[in-house]
């Protein structure tokens, strides 16, 4: 199981790293998005793995509980991800819609219009 | 503290308070803004002279306001004799300085302005000298600098007093830098961050092996303010401040902060051969430079700097000497050169004022036209010559005594030598100031005809004047505060004996070859004036400017390799750096056993881990086609929501799923106008780079992850565990961690989340009325578009699904406290109901059925769990500190309520709010962009059909 877990959280960042190394604002979102899983996977994971010990209190037996607290660090992380993937999405929205291009990167070579017919798969 | 610490904090605070009232008075009239600005200065220097005879019997004043003592951080301020002096310039200056100003500014000038900066600088020298720990001090240092710049630079107009004000705060707050080091070093090798401290481990200090570095970081900082070789050329320049401000600050105080700092940390520095071989040099050194230069200036002020420059060397190499003779006449010629250059300073200012230059070359024959500023004028400069009757005179005597004892290198006529060179052309630059300028016959061609200025403008040099003839006729009026000051310095009782005749000394040889030199020098100067013009010399602003030149050079060149506007670059160079710090980390120690043993896996958990991977590998291999990607990437969230579930963590497996869906709208949403495609752009080897890099951080992570996971740790949760339904009332331990034990973090993170859904409405409304708005309406979608856009299907299935899915979101609400869920996943849930009926029946039909506005929610949200941790105050308890009890209605289950559900409600609301927030922004660019706009439920609707049917039947 710990080898399942450690293998996604690893294909996971490898995933999201490649993307955000993209010159496309839409794949650094998504690269982003694959990364933030990965990262809370790790955060959850650092209280170990456990089995229906959730860490919710029995009034009736003394069992065991899994760590809580990095549950509560993941489950705030899990909400403010998305507050910050809606912000992103926003600021390559408007940058898409100003420049006319989703390109991250500035340069001084003119910029690949996407709303020319056919440059989009346009071959390099 | 005793009422005389009070007195020291009032002090200090004075100058800053008093620097917003000018900003107030000054549409009362310049004479009230003049007037209300001397009242805080008066008030300060009437406070310091009811200390000041304590301090002259010999005690400190201390006053300490404690604020992080386990950093050493605290606001102590301490006066002893050295302060007394020093405060007591900078006050009593202060005060005349506020008076000539009035008549020196013109009515163009924004005098509220210039005084809130002098009143600013005031307080920030008051601070040097009056702070008892040094990273107090380091801060008013720099404060200094600041003020500087800002009254160098005064008249904005003038490119020189840019240039000039940017010159000295490149080269004194760069030496402050310097100073910052060296102080910290200090107060490592002392233990302590007080002065007080400092000073009595001067044995230790001078022991150490930092002493060096230590003392060559302060005296650069020490240096540069003070203006000595070879940082002297950013004075001069500074020239281009109004008058009043060279006076006060370029002459007076600010740049004898660097001497006060020598001074103060004399007990602790000096004594060693560093100490002399360091400062005496470098005094010496700019004391002759600076003497040199002066006499080839045309500029009266530009003399003036240059002999400021002579005069902070000379005090320098004076402490640089270490013994307490040096020192006595250091703090006598600090008091001296204060008198005097202050009043020569603001006699520039009126010679300039009245007739429009400060060329000498265009000056002379003033005595006649001028004669209460000539009077003042020669008075002073016959002080600065160091003529006898004068009190220049005196402390320059005892500076030649001083030098005529010391030895350089064992070489022992080099110093005397030199120091008689320096007091030469000292005498040469101060007669020539009054021969040049006062002297010969009245001219016809000044650019204004001159005449005496109002007696308010020469009140101020007037006084200084008087002060130069009592103290030069009877220097013994000086002694108590001298005693007191030099006192301080050494850190021994001292009582010195100031007397204008030592009998036939040396230094009365070398200082009657002195005048006599400097008088052949006048009368040999233009000549002399003709080979210096002539001389090539090194130029000390085309040097300063070529390292700027080249600094700027260089940091442009580093920030625009690593910060040229590549996002892709610095993104690779951050996962790089990562992945080699990791290894180095990983590489440095070793790997415990292991001592968990692995769980088992059930064949059901490998399909999801199997599909979790390949959705990954999918989402990579395939990202040029967004949509495809998009819907993917949904399976990921989905696999991880069931890990959660399997792995004991059913609330993160809630708020995991109802983000996903929210999250896949936005995309959604987003890719709506986005291309659909991403074109291939990148070479074959950058992508070989990019997949190595991940592969390696991928790894890396992986490894890391693995290898913690087999292994146990000391974890704070058995805390949590224990406490949860004890203290906080709750059996979901997670929930209970959110809203109670870390509730702060969560108040902070909703508001993170409000700020949020803000931004985005901002955006989206900067992006409708900015240039955006006109390519929004170009767009044009596809032409296989449905032309049901709204089907019967969906609307009532929604409509059949909003009050079950309320009711579930307001279950899990409830439920938060003790069972999976709580407010972040009940907000998710109603916010996912809203989004469908969006969804099903369009943007204007669903928003013209809105009641609350989104923005207010999280208002109202972010408001009620701030009351509610506000709340406990009222109990005594610290913010947020959660109550509960137990309510029992007999047919209903004995059930809790604790202040947590109010809380948790707080962030449900702002939850809910944001979220809908961000997606209604938006769809509103949806509709500017051409979305038709639906006023009905649905496109197809068979009831109106029905109805239409029936109408056209009866028709």
């Amino acid at each position: 199981m710990e080898f399942l877990v450690a293998s996604s959280i690893g294909a996971l960042t490898a995933g999201g790293v490649y993307l955000i190394l993209r010159l496309r604002a839409f794949p650094v979102i998504l690269g982003l998005a694959l990364l933030t899983y990965g990262v809370n996977i790790f955060l959850f994971a650092s209280g170990r793995l456990a089995i229906n010990l959730p860490p919710v209190l029995s009034k009736y037996a003394d069992t065991a509980y899994t760590d809580p607290l990095p549950q509560a660090l993941v489950l705030t992380a899990i909400v403010i991800s998305f507050g910050m993937t809606a912000v992103l999405v926003m600021v390559a929205l408007g940058a898409y819609l100003n420049s006319r291009s989703d390109r991250i990167d500035m340069d001084d070579e003119p910029l690949d219009r996407d709303d020319e017919p056919g440059s989009e798969e346009a071959p390099k | 503290m005793g009422d005389g610490g009070v007195f020291l904090f009032v002090i200090a605070l004075l100058p800053f308070i008093g620097a917003l009232v000018p900003g107030v008075m000054i549409r009362a009239g310049r004479n009230a803004c003049a007037t209300f600005t001397a009242v805080p200065t008066a008030l300060a220097l009437i406070l310091l002279m009811l200390l000041a005879p304590a301090v002259l019997r010999g005690e400190v004043i201390e006053a300490e306001l404690v604020w992080l003592p386990q950093l050493g951080l605290s606001a102590s301020f301490f006066l002893d004799g050295l302060g007394l002096l020093f405060a007591a310039m900078i006050l009593g200056v202060g005060l005349l300085i506020t008076l000539y100003a009035r008549f020196y500014l013109s009515g163009d000038d924004p005098m509220g302005q210039f005084y809130t900066y002098l009143l600013l600088f005031q307080g920030a020298m008051l601070g040097i000298v009056l702070s008892n720990n040094i990273l107090l001090l380091l801060i008013f240092w720099e404060l200094t600098s600041l003020s500087s710049f800002l009254l160098i630079g005064y008249w904005k107009h003038l490119p020189e007093g840019r240039r000039g004000a940017r010159m000295a705060l490149a080269v004194t707050g760069g030496g402050g830098l310097a100073m910052i080091g060296g102080m910290l070093i200090l107060g490592n090798i002392a233990g302590s961050y007080n002065l007080t401290d400092i000073l009595a481990s001067g044995e230790a200090i001078r022991a150490s092996e930092w002493y060096l570095p230590a003392l060559i970081l302060i005296l650069i900082g020490a240096f540069t303010k003070s203006a000595q070789f070879p940082f002297h050329f950013w004075l001069p320049h500074a020239m281009a401040a109004p008058t009043p401000v060279s006076a006060y600050l370029h002459s007076a105080t600010m740049v004898k902060a660097g001497v006060f700092l020598l001074a103060r940390m004399w007990p602790a520095l000096a004594g060693t051969d560093a100490w002399f071989y360091l400062v005496a040099t470098t005094g010496l050194v700019t004391m002759v430079i600076g003497a040199v230069i002066a006499l080839f200036k045309d500029d009266l002020k530009a003399l003036l700097a240059f002999s400021t420059v002579s005069h902070l060397g000379l005090l320098t190499m004076l402490l640089g000497f270490g013994t307490p003779a040096a020192a006595v006449a250091a703090v006598f010629h600090v008091i001296n050169h204060l008198t005097f250059k202050a009043a020569l300073f603001m006699i520039a200012g009126i010679v300039d004022h009245e007739t429009h230059t400060r060329d000498i070359k265009r000056l002379g024959g003033l005595a006649r036209l001028m004669p209460v500023t000539a009077v003042i004028g020669t008075v002073a400069a016959l002080s600065m010559a160091g003529i006898p009757l004068f009190n220049g005179f005196v402390s320059k005597e005892m500076m030649l005594e001083e030098a005529a004892h010391t030895a350089w290198f064992e070489n022992p006529w080099i110093v005397p030598a030199l120091a008689t060179l320096g007091a030469l052309f000292s005498v040469a630059y101060s007669f020539r100031f009054i021969v040049h300028v006062f002297g010969g016959p009245v001219r016809d061609d000044y650019p204004r005809q001159p005449h005496d200025p109002p007696a308010g403008m020469y009140l101020a040099p007037a006084l200084l004047a008087v002060i130069v003839v009592l103290i030069g006729v009877m220097p013994f009026l000086a002694e108590p505060v001298v005693a007191a000051a030099v006192s301080a310095v050494t850190g021994t009782e001292m009582s010195p004996y100031l007397k204008l005749w030592h009998g036939l000394t040396p230094a009365l040889w070398l200082s009657i070859i002195a005048v006599l030199g400097g008088a052949v020098l006048l009368w040999l100067h233009r000549p002399l004036a003709r080979a210096w013009d002539a001389a090539p010399r090194p130029e000390a602003k085309a040097i300063f400017d070529a390292i700027m030149g080249a600094a700027v050079r260089l940091s442009r060149m580093i920030s625009e390799t690593l910060h040229d506007g590549v996002l892709s670059r610095y993104l690779a160079i951050m996962v790089a750096a990562s992945v080699a710090l990791g290894a180095i980390a990983w590489s440095g120690g070793g790997l415990a056993a292991p001592t968990r043993t692995p769980l088992p896996v059930p064949p059901v958990v490998a399909v999801g881990w199997v599909l979790l991977i390949v959705a990954t590998a999918s989402v990579v291999i395939t990202h040029r086609h967004r949509f495809q990607s998009l819907v993917i990437i949904s399976i990921i969230g989905l696999m991880i929501s069931v890990g959660f579930v399997y792995l004991s963590a059913p609330d993160l497996a809630l708020t995991q799923i109802s983000v996903e869906t929210v999250t896949i709208i936005l995309l959604l949403l987003a890719l709506h106008f986005l291309p659909k495609q991403t074109p291939v752009e990148s070479s074959p080897a950058r992508r070989l780079r990019d997949g190595l890099l991940a592969l390696a951080a991928g790894g890396g992570v992986g490894a890391v992850a693995y290898a913690f996971l087999l292994r146990d740790v000391d974890a704070i949760s058995d805390y949590h565990l224990a406490n949860s339904y004890e203290g906080g009332g709750g059996t979901n331990v997670v929930n209970v961690i959110l809203v109670d034990f870390r509730g702060f973090d969560t108040y902070g993170e909703i508001i993170v989340l409000g700020i949020a859904g803000f931004v985005i409405y901002a955006l989206t409304e900067a992006l409708l009325n900015g240039t955006a708005s006109r390519r929004l309406r170009q767009i044009e979608y596809e032409p296989d578009r449905s032309r049901d856009r709204h089907p019967l299907m969906m609307v009532i299935a929604t409509r059949v699904m909003m009050p079950i899915a309320v009711v579930v979101g307001v279950y899990i609400f409830l439920r938060g406290h003790n069972q999976p869920g709580g407010g972040f996943v009940a907000g998710l849930v109603i916010s996912i109901a809203l989004l469908m009926q969006y969804m099903a029946s369009g943007f204007a039909w669903a928003q013209a059925r809105r009641k609350f506005e989104y923005h207010s929610l999280i208002g109202s949200g972010v408001v009620i769990a701030g009351l509610t941790g506000a709340g406990a105050w009222l109990a005594g308890k610290p913010f947020l500190t959660s109550a509960f009890g137990y309510v029992h209605f007999p047919p209903i289950e004995e059930f809790e309520l604790a202040t947590a559900m109010l809380f948790d409600l707080g962030v449900f609301l702002a939850v809910l709010g944001a979220v809908m927030l961000m997606l209604h922004s938006l769809s509103r660019l949806a509709r500017h962009a051409g979305e038709t706009v639906n006023l009905e439920p649905m496109d197809f609707d068979p009831r109106t059909r029905a109805e239409a049917e029936a109408d056209g039947k009866g028709g």
